[in-house]
């Protein structure tokens, strides 16, 4: 449990970094919207190989991974990006070529790929995006299902221009 | 009615050591994972295993050992525990070099990756004094070893809990609370944090 101390000190303290925080934001140029881009997650590039075909689904299907893709700052939706998906799947382990298979935004910026069942690795059930085609900063995303029994992940990306 | 207990002390130990691996070979994730990495994760199995074994020998809790097979037993399950743990270390970094890698360097994403990280170095470091000991003296090797047993049970089992595998969940839980139960009874009865041989 946290006690908090209200004395002169930590009224001040806080106060002042209220204050502080609050005329640097009027300070600094307003950012459009200011959507922040998505940085990349540790171990989110493990078992990455550059360059997966684009293909309509990976090996039987069966679970889908789905997202969307934007741009940092206004949040507009970013059509045709190409995002790569690979995992630890019934059919295959994650650096298998056929664990690994790319699609592209529609124009809403939003992504769906088929895939095989996603299956714990590595102590916990989890799929593996990337944006890597050069035009925004390249991030690598890893997120972590709820279930071992979902079938469904959803990842979300806001990319910021190089 | 003696040997009836004697039976069923052992019993108990051998369902709280076999249940959890029986569990862990029926585990429908087996079937996805190739002979390198199921080994690896019985390697895990069983050192967690071999935990519950250690604090039970040494501290005289197993009938029909006596004090000095008990400790002798207990030297070689602990050399039995290093080799678990590297076959475990590297049939993972096998399977997902840099998954391995990134646990080792604490950069991580899975929560359970520095419990067990930390729990390898201590089990190193005790094998390490172990054969050092006769340079330690008895009053600092035991501080040592005890300091880094609690380290090793507490990380080990934090680390078995968290990680999502091939293990059943309710034996697992049963095989860490009984190695937590069995590490905090012998460090009681032996009173290991106690001061002692003090001149009067």
């Amino acid at each position: 449990m946290t006690i908090v101390v209200l004395n002169r000190r930590n009224l001040l303290a806080a106060g002042g970094s209220v204050l502080a925080a609050g005329v640097s934001g009027l300070l600094l140029p307003a950012r459009a919207q200011g959507l922040a881009p998505t940085p990349s997650m540790s171990g989110g590039a493990n078992n990455y190989r550059k360059g997966a075909a684009i293909v309509d689904r990976i090996g039987k299907g069966g679970f889908w991974m789905s997202g969307t893709v934007r741009r940092a700052g206004d949040g507009a939706p970013l059509a045709g990006q190409r995002i790569q998906i690979w995992a630890h799947t019934t059919e295959g382990q994650e650096h298998e070529p056929q664990s690994h298979g790319a699609t592209l935004t529609d124009n809403d910026g939003k992504f769906r790929l088929e895939m095989p069942q996603i299956i714990p690795i590595f102590g916990q059930p989890h799929g593996h995006l990337a944006y890597d085609s050069g035009e925004f900063k390249t991030v690598f995303l890893r997120p972590v299902m709820r279930s071992a029994k979902d079938t469904s992940l959803e990842a979300h990306f806001v990319l910021q221009p190089v | 009615m003696r040997l009836a207990r004697v039976a069923l002390i052992w019993a108990a130990l051998a369902a709280a050591i076999f249940v959890p691996i029986a569990a862990a070979a029926a585990s429908p994730l087996l079937a996805w994972r190739n002979a390198i990495y199921i080994l690896a994760g019985f390697a895990g199995i069983i050192a967690l295993g071999l935990m519950l074994v250690q604090p039970l020998l040494i501290g005289g809790y197993l009938p029909g050992l006596s004090a000095y097979r008990g400790r002798r037993a207990h030297h070689w399950i602990g050399g039995a525990l290093v080799v678990a743990v590297v076959v475990h270390v590297a049939g993972l970094w096998i399977t997902s070099p840099p998954d391995m890698i990134d646990a080792l360097l604490f950069v991580s994403p899975t929560p359970f990756s520095p419990f067990g990280v930390v729990a390898m170095l201590a089990i190193f470091a005790v094998a390490l004094l172990a054969v050092l000991r006769r340079r330690l003296g008895p009053r600092k090797w035991r501080i040592a070893h005890v300091s880094l047993a609690v380290v090793i049970v507490v990380g080990s089992v934090v680390h078995a809990i968290l990680v999502e595998g091939t293990m059943e969940t309710v034996s697992k839980a049963a095989l860490c609370a009984l190695a937590l139960a069995a590490a905090i009874k012998v460090m009681a009865d032996l009173q290991v944090w106690r001061k002692r041989a003090t001149s009067r």
